[in-house]
């Protein structure tokens, strides 16, 4: 495994695990082009039954809120309880919320 | 039966000893993804290579188990093309080999999927889907080759011109192999070629990459006649169950 700085640019991995639910981050792959990113994401994440659908993006292309700007953003959110709709009952027969 | 056996043989040894091949490439990878990626084709061929071993140990009934068959044998017993043999002299050579045989294996098994012999034809069915995420795999690798570098198109044509030779002993039958085609059960080679040259010249197309030239060819894989590669492989292969006869796993 030699000449690590030349694995090409980095891709985010996302998957879905039925149909019908959210795609999440499962991690990131190297790879030189999309077929290529598509299939190392398949063959390092999905051998063992995780998903049934897949996104690769290019990790350049994700736009990301920085440390140092994370407590304007956030912060703001920590004393309002109030937000969290924890004070309803779940109706009958929802499973995914 | 007789002929049916050595049928089996000759298409478990092709993805055995190709599965070994490309498990030496284990951590040699050019990049962690790609060394996880050529695992995962190596597992899929054991995978293959297990069943029919399997099978082909009941139909010789008389003791001999599947893995008697993968690694109990001298080299002279072993019907895998010289192709499947050659080394891992570059990613170039790892890869065009590849190449060159999922193109084989997956018209090979869509005929088998045909096959008049239900295990051959389950077997097919299963491989099938693997195999042809090999192919597109290896197809795209071509085209990265070709439309790359310099140097990447420089190794894909040499790793071509190396390994051209070892191509017309896929399609060139054996007794075996001639004696279950009437029956329906062996694939028709002649049918294969066509489609395996017709699949190699649209990916050299999109690769911008030739076929050489020089058409001289090598044979003798499939009767048991190896390369001087094939010992070394069975060293390493055979080395446990040399050692320790009585290995169980």
């Amino acid at each position: 495994m030699t000449q690590l700085e030349n694995q090409g640019p980095l891709w985010e991995v996302f998957i879905q695990t039925k149909a019908g639910q959210p795609f999440k981050h499962a991690g990131s792959v190297h790879a030189y082009d999309k077929e290529m990113a598509v299939e190392n994401a398949r063959d390092v994440y999905t051998r063992r039954g995780e998903g049934t659908a897949l996104w690769v993006v290019p990790s350049s292309e994700i736009v990301a809120v920085s440390a140092s700007e994370s407590s304007s953003f956030f912060e703001p959110a920590d004393d309002k309880v109030y937000r969290h709709p924890t004070f309803y009952t779940m109706p009958e027969g929802v499973k995914q919320m | 039966m007789e002929n049916r056996v050595k049928y089996y043989l000759e298409l478990a040894d092709n993805a055995w000893i190709l599965s070994h091949r490309l498990a030496e490439n284990s951590s040699n990878g050019p990049f962690l993804e790609e060394d996880l990626a050529c695992t995962n084709v190596a597992l899929d061929l054991i995978g293959m290579a297990e069943s029919i071993y399997n099978e082909a140990g009941k139909l010789l009934n008389d003791g001999t188990s599947g893995d008697d068959l993968a690694y109990r044998r001298s080299e002279w017993d072993y019907l895998n093309n010289l192709l499947s043999e050659q080394p891992n002299t570059d990613f170039a050579h790892l890869m065009v080999r590849q190449f060159f045989l999922d193109t084989f294996n997956y018209y090979n098994l869509t005929e088998l999927t045909k096959s008049k012999d239900a295990f051959l034809s389950a077997v097919a069915t299963k491989s099938l889907k693997e195999v042809t995420y090999h192919l597109r795999r290896s197809s795209e690798w071509m085209i990265r080759f070709g439309n790359g570098t310099e140097e990447s198109m420089k190794r894909a044509t040499n790793a071509i011109n190396n390994l051209w030779r070892y191509t017309e002993e896929l399609f060139t039958p054996t007794e075996a192999d001639l004696s279950l085609r009437e029956a329906g059960i062996s694939a028709d080679l002649n049918v294969i070629r066509e489609e395996w040259e017709s699949k190699v010249s649209e990916v050299f197309f999109l690769a911008n990459l030739r076929k050489p030239e020089n058409t001289f060819q090598l044979f003798g894989g499939k009767s048991g006649e190896h390369s001087e590669h094939m010992g070394y492989i069975l060293t390493d292969m055979q080395y446990l169950t040399n050692k320790y006869p009585e290995a169980q796993w």
